[in-house]
């Protein structure tokens, strides 16, 4: 029988970064991250009594590159590709909400049929997003099926969007004016497929992970944020629809063309773990009926961007323009001086978000149920960091 | 990315600044503000709802609040630092906008001044879902305080203190006016201020 001082040396040895409170025997401060195979570029300290958590405070910043800032060195159509890099798993998003508010700041209409490819990408890509997302809570929860599934169905919207745009993860596809290249020959048919390949996927990762009595056990009743807490707290996307609210962006304040696609918001009201996670699979689900729709309601043929001068600019002005991405609603407050380059880019990020959740959740959970919490958040550190 | 500015040593004190004596920290006037927000003279006629919204803010506060534009969707408030605590709470309580998306500052320093604008939206009320309402304030740039929003919107927490590192604006009542985004060892001035330049650029 070793002792417990042994047992701390052993971890010391094999690098565990376990830091035992001098003055006080209880606690144990633990720092999850950045290192963490869960935790992605992102650290929180949590202190420990016993196993259940009683402190935890976030530390973001592990990536932070200053994309603000970098904006106001580049102009509009510039600014476009490193502005993808916080989240390139939803880069068409990001670049959406940008575009938006360009245009408004220019002055640009986006012909229809560029309007109809823009929101196509955009829930594709949300797709991409959302599985990958789902495929680390999987293996963050030890369900390595649901890893593997989500990972390999997501290669099927890499496949569209690379026909789509020409690249396969970072797109810069949106641009401030419409998309920057037509369909390809057959996109349509080739999209329907698969489309509805997956929508009988989602039957299978239903009763694979969200019918499975393991998962629900984990995550039931766990973490749990109720509506005027998470109104207060102010988190947004799935998050916030997990508690009751049915707060979409898509529907809230319909963009280009969304007012005529008929779909409905996602929302549970228990406000757990579950519902966290389970929202961002309805949504899953809504947005197949919603490419469909697209698809089928586009016009044939026609523009789909708007000639733009060669360094755009607009009268001096600012706008704030919010698109719903994979992480919640995602919004841009850009203030021009009417130069070509904007004077000031304020991003509005919905993991920047959600992550003051994070702490109110935490405390008083046990140290178990902390990946099943964190990573239900749709945390993305990237994109937090900016 | 880094910069260097030798010509303003000032760093983001860690610490409040020194109160000026018996002055208070908000400036006495802020100068109209900067062409980059001022509103613009062909804006059409403001939409009815928002234009309502904003009469009865301005019913309540009077010369207090200023609105600076009126658009679909978009409305923008500019108030002195020293109302925007009660500005808030009304917005809060009485108009039902129930958290802030996004807050964040611009330097000008043309005007000497830093402006900080919250964008407030609301989760409860369902005609003001898709409305956002940009709640600004000026600050000297030299003495770069304004009194926290915590208290009224616990969803500004992080906002501020990103802003405080990246503005150096520092919020007076914050639990946390400290290092966030930036690395630990960040010794330059504030990195979203207009005299930060990054390096070869």
């Amino acid at each position: 029988m070793t002792s417990l001082e042994d047992k701390f040396e052993e971890t010391k040895r094999l690098g565990l970064q376990i830091v035992r409170e001098s003055e006080d025997e209880r606690l144990m401060t633990l720092s999850v991250g950045p290192q963490h195979p869960g935790s992605g570029h992102f650290r929180f300290t949590i202190k420990l009594d016993g196993d259940y958590i009683v402190y935890c405070d976030p530390d973001p910043g592990y990536v932070h590159r200053g994309e603000e800032k970098m904006c106001e060195y580049r102009n509009f159509i510039q600014n476009i590709p490193h502005l993808e890099r916080p989240v390139i798993h939803d880069s068409t998003n990001i670049t959406y909400a940008y575009s938006l508010a360009v245009e408004e700041l220019v002055g640009i209409e986006v012909p229809r049929r560029g309007q109809f490819i823009r929101a196509i990408a955009s829930e594709l890509n949300r797709q991409v997003y959302t599985l990958y997302w789902l495929a680390i809570y999987g293996i963050f929860l030890g369900h390595s099926t649901m890893f593997m599934w989500p990972t390999g169905d997501r290669e099927l919207f890499i496949d569209l969007l690379e026909a789509l745009t020409g690249a396969r993860v970072t797109h810069a596809y949106n641009i401030p004016g419409g998309v920057r290249n037509d369909m390809p020959e057959g996109f349509r048919d080739r999209c329907l497929r698969q489309v509805h390949y997956f929508e009988k996927r989602l039957k299978e990762y239903e009763d694979i992970f969200y019918n499975n009595p393991l998962f629900r056990q984990r995550t039931e009743q766990v973490g749990v944020l109720t509506k005027d807490d998470a109104a207060k707290l102010g988190v947004t996307g799935s998050v916030v629809r997990a508690s009751g609210i049915p707060y979409d962006i898509r529907k809230a304040e319909p963009y280009d063309i969304y007012n005529e696609i008929d779909f409905k918001v996602q929302y549970m009201k228990t406000g757990d773990s579950f519902a966290r996670s389970y929202t961002p699979f309805l949504d899953m689900r809504e947005s197949c009926h919603i490419i469909e729709q697209l698809l089928d309601k586009m016009p044939q043929s026609g523009e789909v961007r708007a000639k733009l001068q060669p360094n755009p600019k607009g009268p001096p002005g600012e706008a704030y323009r919010r698109v719903e991405s994979g992480r919640g609603a995602l919004g841009f407050h850009i203030i021009s001086d009417g130069t070509p380059k904007p004077y000031r880019v304020k991003i509005s990020v919905g993991s920047f978000r959600n992550i003051l959740a994070l702490p109110y959740l935490l405390v008083g959970q046990r140290l178990a149920d902390m990946p099943a919490i964190y990573w239900s958040l749709n945390y993305w550190p990237v994109e937090a960091d900016r | 990315m880094s910069g260097e500015n030798k010509e303003q040593p000032k760093k983001p004190a860690a610490t409040p600044p020194k109160p000026t004596a018996a002055k208070p920290p908000v400036p006495a006037k802020p100068p109209a503000p900067a062409a980059a927000t001022a509103p613009q003279k062909k804006e059409p006629e403001p939409p009815a709802f928002e234009k309502g919204i904003a009469d009865q803010i301005k019913k309540r506060f009077g010369e207090a609040v200023k609105v600076v534009f009126i658009r679909p969707l978009r409305i923008k408030l500019m108030v002195e630092p020293r109302d925007i605590v009660e500005v808030a709470t009304f917005l809060r309580d009485t108009m039902g906008l129930d958290h802030a998306e996004s807050a964040g500052g611009t330097d000008y320093p043309k005007d000497n001044q830093i402006e900080m604008s919250y964008h407030l939206g609301s989760y409860g009320r369902e005609d003001l879902a898709s409305h956002v309402l940009s709640l600004s304030t000026r600050t000297a740039r030299d003495d770069a305080r304004l009194p926290t929003l915590i208290n009224v919107y616990k969803s500004v927490e992080y906002h501020e203190r990103e802003t405080f590192e990246m503005l150096g604006i520092y919020f007076e009542g914050h639990p946390r006016n400290d290092r966030f985004l930036l690395p630990e060892d960040w010794a330059d001035i504030p990195p979203l201020r207009k005299d930060f330049r990054i390096k070869g650029r």
